[in-house]
């Protein structure tokens, strides 16, 4: 299990903004009458969009009483899950992952990397607050490894300089381009590919 | 190699786009009315022909799951659930699936929805997969605009609602009850079995579920016939499977291959072959972490489908084949695998959610040489206490990738953990369980 715990500087209140609003809304409709308790997963997921890449215990509280549902099952929910950060994160959350397959392919040049440009250890923002970095377990990008993962896109197939080289850009507040850094087409085996020739020829 | 004909996913590398035409020329959403028109018997049939089997690691037959659904429609609608939770260290096929052949999963969730009578349709995407996620709900968009899904789907008459719900980057949740737990809002906590969720799962209601790649397979199954499948691979272990091979090869990727392709020739002719060549393999993990490695000698006759794996006491699982050459220190290669099952344990059951943690501390301390003779059996005994004892198949996952360790490297971990035992030394190193032996003398 992971040992998660909320941020000790807290907001006093919350509340979703219009277009929050009209987001969760949309998201109860999908599921049956009288188990909008299904919602609460996504509506985390806006109260953090909504609230700079963390949810405080105001917005739990809300969402509680937005689903009609307890505070206490609310707080389990948004303890469990790994996705909802329970502190501040600072505009770009960087997550690396380090399991075995990125791992033995170099994922701590990444680490090193984050270390340099970010700040020293793990879950600490940067000094002009706008980042912060984690090791995280396996992000499903194993062919592409080593990798990482910048808000909600992914950047494949890095050593530590192409690291570097985005890790400047989001410092400066450029947005870089997602997918692979060497040049490759999605999942496909570089320069040796025996299969569907037909099509990528066509 | 399978002829590139035979292939289902053709769109794998996204040479074509995957919008509902271009899905179209590929032949799906093609005469679906006249495949659905053929009834309910006739599809679960054709997939009982087909020996499909589940994709999503355990390898159940997927016609026989589907006739386990209530036959009629009672007092309590029916659901499917698809799961996308992709998290197995090693596996990244699904995400392929979602975002590059969006209609072959559609298509199939409205056949597998047909065939198990239900109305709506959710599919659980880990949260992690959110942009992949946006792609498959442009399709969805789509296929709605299309009048593909939604009232009277393809003019088939059956009403199907798709739904996709994110997760939040719970690993567990790729279990089938940990899965219904948290698309009802819950924790991911497994639930005891019986009862199955065929007849008591979302919200207590007859549930099927599967996995992304057995639904997306599912409409070509039955355009080209069970027998066509079955005919690929062999008995029992049919058709073609997305295999993922990562790791420390030239041109790690995915491709579609027929079941029960050696190893060797998925790793020498498709990823182009191990760094520093074959000699310098050192081990295979050929199906998703939680499944034991296999060594080189092994490696070099082994065929991958689910029974030639379980021969060798491992398993296909979900097909993400990890290889790891002689550069690595494979004691460190599995305490990784160990930290990654002590942080996604759910908690729920005691044995899994600490002894996760003591297989990793102490093969941590085995990777740096620390550890005592007596542990390595020690260890073997703490994985043998998880396995089995736990409510889901997690606690087998996490211990069966260190038992693998131990049958086939147990001589490197002695070589480097030659300690005496800590009670004869009388040393002061903090000791993992056995704490109190050290005070033993002044008792």
């Amino acid at each position: 299990m992971s040992l998660r715990r909320p941020s000790k500087d807290q907001p006093e209140i919350f509340e979703f903004n219009s277009s929050s609003l009209e987001a969760a809304k949309n998201i109860i409709s999908m599921y049956p009458e009288g188990k909008q308790q299904s919602a609460v997963m996504a509506l985390l997921y806006i109260a953090q969009r909504q609230n700079n890449n963390w949810i405080p215990l105001a917005a739990m509280k809300y969402i509680a009483k937005f689903l009609n549902m307890p505070y206490i099952k609310v707080y389990e929910v948004a303890t469990f899950y790994t996705m909802y950060n329970l502190s501040p994160v600072g505009k770009y959350f960087v997550q690396v992952c380090t399991t075995t397959p990125c791992m033995i392919r170099g994922a701590n040049q990444l680490v090193e990397a984050c270390k340099e440009k970010i700040s020293e250890n793990e879950n600490e923002l940067s000094k002009d607050k706008s980042c912060s970095w984690m090791e995280v377990e396996c992000l499903g990008a194993c062919v592409n490894a080593p990798m990482l993962q910048i808000n909600e896109d992914y950047y494949e197939d890095l050593d530590k300089e192409k690291t570097i080289e985005i890790l400047d850009k989001i410092l400066q507040g450029e947005v870089p381009k997602p997918g692979s850094y060497r040049g490759r087409i999605n999942n496909e085996p570089e320069n040796n590919r025996k299969t569907l020739l037909d099509l990528k020829n066509a | 190699m399978l002829k590139d004909k035979d292939r289902i996913f053709q769109n794998l590398y996204n040479d074509m786009g995957s919008d509902v035409s271009s899905s179209q020329k590929r032949g799906d959403w093609v005469d679906t009315k006249g495949l659905i028109g053929k009834g309910r018997e006739w599809i679960i049939n054709e997939i009982k022909t087909s020996q499909l089997r589940g994709r999503g690691g355990a390898g159940f037959p997927t016609g026989l799951k589907w006739s386990f659904a209530p036959k009629e429609i009672g007092s309590r609608p029916h659901y499917l659930v698809i799961n996308g939770d992709e998290s197995e260290p090693g596996t990244c096929k699904d995400r392929d699936i979602l975002r590059f052949e969006p209609h072959k999963l559609i298509e199939g969730c409205l056949v597998a929805a047909y065939a198990v009578q239900a109305h709506v349709c959710y599919i659980y995407i880990r949260g992690e997969y959110f942009i992949d996620g946006e792609k498959l709900q442009v399709a969805i968009n789509e296929a709605y605009e299309k009048k593909l899904i939604g009232k009277n789907a393809a003019g088939t008459g059956w009403d199907l609602d798709i739904y996709i719900h994110y997760g939040a980057g719970a690993y567990i949740c790729g279990e089938e009850t940990a899965l219904l737990e948290s698309i009802e809002g819950k924790k991911g906590q497994p639930r005891l079995k019986p009862p199955f969720p065929a007849l008591i799962g979302l919200y207590g209601c007859p549930t099927i579920i599967n996995n992304v790649e057995t639904i997306a397979v599912v409409p070509t199954i039955l355009r080209r016939s069970g027998k066509w499948f079955a005919s690929l691979g062999r008995e029992k272990n049919t058709g073609t499977k997305i295999f993922c091979i990562s790791g420390n090869v030239n041109n790690p990727c995915n491709v579609e291959e027929e079941m029960n392709i050696p190893l060797k020739e998925l790793i020498e002719i498709h990823a182009g072959g191990v760094i520093g060549g074959w000699d310098n393999l050192q081990a295979v993990i050929p199906g998703g972490s939680s499944m034991p490695l296999i060594p080189k000698k092994t490696c070099e006759t082994l065929t991958m489908d689910f029974d030639s794996l379980m021969a060798e006491k491992s398993g296909l699982g979900t097909a993400g084949i990890v290889v790891i050459n002689k550069d690595q220190d494979i004691i460190k290669c599995m305490a990784r695998i160990a930290r990654f099952y002590k942080h996604e344990s759910c908690g729920q059951c005691t044995p899994c959610r600490e002894g996760s943690g003591w297989m990793w501390r102490m093969l941590e301390r085995m990777a740096k040489g620390e550890a005592t003779k007596d542990e390595i059996d020690m260890l073997s005994d703490v994985t043998n206490q998880i396995a089995g004892h736990t409510i889901c198949a997690f606690g087998e996952g996490s211990s069966w990738p260190v038992q693998g360790l131990l049958r086939h490297f147990k001589k490197e971990i002695e070589e480097r953990n030659n300690l005496d035992l800590i009670v004869e030394k009388k040393s002061t190193i903090p000791y993992l369980v056995d704490q109190h032996l050290l005070d033993k003398e002044n008792v």
